[in-house]
């Protein structure tokens, strides 16, 4: 039954070579933890990405019940932490999954670091890899407000007044995480639509380059 | 794709775009040449990578049931005493910016110049160390400063813990998530709700006695020009709604005529002690419905 109307598309469409041609390709034996235990460090990257989908996945689960005012964002992560079924276990898994990723993503950084994996022609990979890590944190850093209690209201004021410090432009970009003067309810809507909208955006493309490129030039070689 | 070409042409297009088909697209490696067994992606490694997935799933799912997501006190932000702490992998740039010569004056250093190397140079690491040599034992000048800054990462982000958790021990502080956590605690052990953390919205306590004269003064007085017409307070200007509960009569004749450093101005000068005291008796009976 599925496998007919596969076909049926797959006649008009032709589309096997599409996925194919990313999909279907060979895990050579250096990389393979299941012939040399050593080569775990391989996985990083797709933990990461692992991690990356449990967090889009419950991030977006989080949006059901989140409101991103500043009378409301508290008790509605209130509510969704301790009244709503299973809300506790989608934050929970939104919160400490930030964490996770994060170390997924170092632990990776440092294995294409110390297997030399950045060096030609993966050059472009890398620095794809550094874009995505910069928006890793951003993300970090514009999620951490929008629970909005004391933590996340002081971590964020002292963060932006750090970014305030930087000659120049310091005060630009103050005042365009500020949306105004303070941290207030500007700030919270504009590191809502940043950490919501913009950022994941910026990763899912960077992401497709990050992969599109793997596949094109293929894991390094064995060192 | 599908289409085939004929070589005897002398140029030879993409599929069925105006585009010239190169010589230079790279193929991507055949693993047929790596010694040693590999294997297929699709299905036999990918499989075995999702039964990895589902047990690191699981694994997870029983972290966050076992240790729920910590939640503080709602933002205050005229708490002076709050300990700001950021999330712990922005920890290290933190304690970096306590320390002199990168902070102050030369916070320049501090916020663009050092971090402006370090990362630029991670950036960039392709283009600086071009050598062909991937082994790490081999790569002394680039392994080292990599291991250097791990070191000094892992040091100060342990440092700006410490400092942290010394703070509050000297300051007597329980973080709020840790506090609230306790209280729900103890009142699910007497078969309580845990206390309700958010500020019941002003909107919920009416006017006591609207037709009052004291009302009258309220808006002489301009009060309604800061505490809102319906007195139910706007933006940090709080409700006047229910101050019965927060304030005795005494209180109030004290804050009117003295205002009260928040913002409030005084009134002892502008308005008479008859007024004020009319004013404190009918503030004193503005509290909540009894439940
Ligand atoms: C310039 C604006 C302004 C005007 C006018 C004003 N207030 Fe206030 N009032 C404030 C501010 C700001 C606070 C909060 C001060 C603080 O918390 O330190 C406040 C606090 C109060 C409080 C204590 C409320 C609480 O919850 O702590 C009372 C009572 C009060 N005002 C009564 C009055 C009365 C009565 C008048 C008119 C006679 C008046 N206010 C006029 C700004 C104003
Ligand atoms: C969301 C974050 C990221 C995800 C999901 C991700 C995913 C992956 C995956 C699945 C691979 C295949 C090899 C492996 O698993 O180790 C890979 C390879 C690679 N990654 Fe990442 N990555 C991320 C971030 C980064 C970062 C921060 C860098 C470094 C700056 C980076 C640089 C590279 C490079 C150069 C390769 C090619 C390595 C090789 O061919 O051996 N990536 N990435």
């Amino acid at each position: 039954m599925f496998k007919n109307v596969y076909n049926w598309i797959d006649e008009r469409l032709d589309i096997t070579p599409l996925w194919r041609d990313v999909a279907d390709h060979e895990v050579p034996e250096h990389v393979n933890p299941a012939h040399h235990f050593s080569a775990f460090v391989y996985c990083f990257g797709g933990l990461t990405f692992f991690i990356t989908v449990i967090q889009i996945l419950s991030g977006m689960f989080l949006t059901m019940y989140y409101v991103p005012d500043i009378l409301n964002a508290y008790a509605s992560v209130d509510y969704l932490n301790h009244k709503v079924a299973f809300g506790g276990i989608v934050r929970g898994m939104h919160h400490f999954g930030a964490s996770l990723v994060i170390v997924m993503m170092f632990l990776h950084t440092l294995r294409v670091f110390f297997t030399g994996s950045y060096k030609a022609p993966r050059e472009m990979n890398w620095v794809v890899g550094m874009l995505i890590f910069f928006i890793m944190l951003g993300l970090g850093f514009t999620g951490y407000l929008l629970p909005w209690d004391n933590k996340a209201y002081f971590a964020t004021k002292v963060g932006v007044q750090i970014a305030e410090s930087v000659p120049y432009i310091g005060p630009y970009i103050a005042q365009f995480l500020y949306g105004g003067d303070i941290v207030g309810a500007q700030t919270l809507t504009r590191f809502f639509a940043i950490h919501v909208f913009f950022l994941p955006g910026a990763l899912i493309a960077m992401l497709a380059a990050h992969f599109l490129m793997i596949r094109k030039q293929g894991i390094s070689g064995p060192l | 794709m599908a289409h085939g070409h004929k070589s005897n042409e002398k140029v030879v297009f993409v599929g069925d775009s105006r585009v010239k088909k190169g010589a230079g697209v790279q193929v991507p490696p055949d693993y047929t040449s790596y010694p040693g067994k590999s294997e297929a992606f699709i299905p036999n490694f990918l499989l075995k990578e999702w039964m990895v997935g589902c047990v690191v799933l699981v694994g997870f799912l029983v972290w966050t049931i076992a240790e729920p997501a910590p939640l503080g006190y709602p933002a205050d932000p005229t708490n002076a005493s709050f300990i700001p702490m950021p999330d712990w992998y922005f920890l290290f740039l933190y304690q970096f910016l306590k320390y002199p010569y990168v902070s102050q004056e030369y916070i320049v250093l501090g916020t663009m110049g050092i971090p402006a190397v370090l990362f630029g140079g991670l950036l960039l690491a392709p283009f600086l160390d071009t050598g062909k040599e991937r082994r790490f034992y081999r790569r002394p000048i680039a392994s080292s400063l990599m291991f250097l800054s791990l070191i000094a990462v892992v040091y100060l982000t342990v440092i700006s813990w410490d400092h942290y958790t010394h703070q509050l021990e000297i300051t007597n502080t329980i973080p709020e998530h840790h506090v609230r956590e306790e209280k729900a605690r103890e009142a699910a052990e007497k078969g309580q709700e845990p206390p309700s953390t958010v500020k019941k919205p002003a909107a919920a306590v009416a006017i006591v006695d609207a037709k009052d004269p004291a009302m009258d003064i309220i808006k002489q007085a301009q009060c309604i020009g800061c505490h809102a017409a319906d007195l139910k307070g706007q933006g940090s200007f709080p409700a006047l709604t229910g101050v019965g509960d927060k304030y005795s009569k005494e209180e109030l004749v004290d804050i009117v005529t003295n205002g009260k450093s928040g913002g409030m101005p005084e009134f002892g000068t502008k308005l008479s002690a008859d007024e004020i005291d009319q004013l404190a008796t009918w503030l004193a009976k503005q509290k909540a419905p009894a439940k």
